[in-house]
């Protein structure tokens, strides 16, 4: 196989491009492909600021690695879980920290859970009543990623979901019509409140495969382990079924993403009713200040108040 | 010699040489785009026809955050 720009040696084909490249020009495109959907949904320009959220996994290590090449103004942070199981947060946030040393020391913070709140996330979710771990953690670092985007006054918070975990999501809601999933599902979440930044998904147009040939090829160490905890059952399962769709139509997968994108822009989705209403309806949490649709506290801070009362 | 080594995880398996990454992944029971392929810490592409003696290091790429 050999790359359809130099004529060396490929080392990845993408079979739904049509396109076979070599090491060199594989990481002269992949950052291409992340800047023209950076510009085509205005996610942010080089004078705004953002907050990059690193697991130490391929995907948002790769992402960083990619703005910062790009010339954005990006800083990471990584959120300390307190999983312990495999040492799996201690063991990844080695990898954002020897990123970061790789990489003249660019900025990112750590925010240790155990340390800020008192419990890890585990221990969080075996102490309260209701919330299963992973919507609980879910919840943390939704918390806690909102909650630096505005104390630093980012303008955007960008996450490593590629086009795999995008279709895969999709996939799922629209076997459940999920209308407002469904309508919610974008590359870019605009700000509906001044303390919540942008959420955007710059690698959303890139297949999983290709992020993680990405890390490989520039050398990243990444962790390879999944979470202990990951519900592999339900993600993985969906990923696979796309996984064989992509086998026997080349591209079935990317233009089951980006043809709904369109068809959303086209008007398939009509806006939801409640939006005016539910926007306004959105108060600042009694204990946090952080918008809520809630009358008193924000779910974060129920999530710890029943902690405390439970150990009452 | 006329077999190469793949390795994925902490399994490990031989294939006969002369036949291509993606056979090999197949081989193993596994989905050719649910990994990548290294060979001496280098991506290689799974056309790839292995040599005798290759030592071949899988990747996954599936995540299931
Ligand atoms: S798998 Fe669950 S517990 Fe682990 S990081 Fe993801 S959400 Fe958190
Ligand atoms: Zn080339
Ligand atoms: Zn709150």
């Amino acid at each position: 196989m050999k790359c359809d720009i130099c004529g060396g040696v490929a080392v990845i084909g993408m079979p739904q491009h049509r396109l076979n490249l070599c090491a060199e020009h594989f990481v002269e495109w992949v950052p291409r492909m992340v800047e023209r959907v950076i510009r085509r949904y205005a996610m942010f320009t080089r004078d705004e600021r953002v907050l990059v959220a690193v697991s130490g996994g391929k995907d948002s290590l790769a992402l960083w690695e990619i703005l910062i090449d790009l010339g954005y103004q990006t800083e990471g942070v990584y959120i300390h879980l307190g999983i312990d199981h495999d040492a799996y947060s201690d063991v990844s946030q080695e990898h954002v920290r020897r990123f970061a040393e790789g990489h003249a020391d660019v900025p990112y913070r750590v925010v240790d859970v155990r340390q800020e709140y008192g419990l890890s996330v585990p221990e969080l979710s075996k102490t309260g009543r209701g919330k299963r771990l992973c919507s609980a953690c879910g919840l943390v670092k939704r918390h806690i990623m909102n909650r630096i985007a505005y104390e630093g006054g980012y303008a955007a918070i960008a996450t490593g979901h590629n086009l795999d975990d995008e279709a895969a999501v999709l996939l799922q809601n629209t076997l459940h019509w999920q209308s407002g999933y469904l309508r919610r599902q974008a590359p870019v979440l605009p700000s509906t409140h001044p303390r919540l930044a942008r959420k955007v998904k710059p690698l959303c147009n890139l297949y999983e495969r290709e992020t993680a040939a990405y890390a490989l090829v520039k050398g990243i160490s990444f962790v390879e382990l999944e979470c202990p905890h990951a519900t592999r059952a339900t993600t993985i399962f969906y990923k696979e079924l796309l996984n064989k769709l992509e086998g026997r139509s080349r591209g079935a997968k990317m233009q089951f993403y980006l043809h709904f994108l369109k068809a959303k822009e086209e008007g398939l989705f009509a806006p939801e009713k409640a939006d005016a209403d539910s926007e306004t309806a959105l108060r600042e949490c009694r204990q946090c200040g952080q918008p809520t649709t809630a009358e008193e506290l924000c779910a974060f801070c129920r999530l710890w108040q029943n902690i405390e009362a439970h150990h009452d | 010699m006329d077999t190469a080594k793949i390795q994925y995880r902490d399994q490990e398996w031989e294939v006969k040489s002369g036949m291509t990454v993606r056979d090999a992944i197949q081989k193993g029971g596994l989905d050719p785009s649910a990994v990548l392929a290294l060979k001496n810490k280098k991506l290689i592409n799974d056309q790839t026809i292995l040599e005798a003696g290759d030592e071949i290091r899988l990747v996954n790429v599936i995540s299931g955050g």
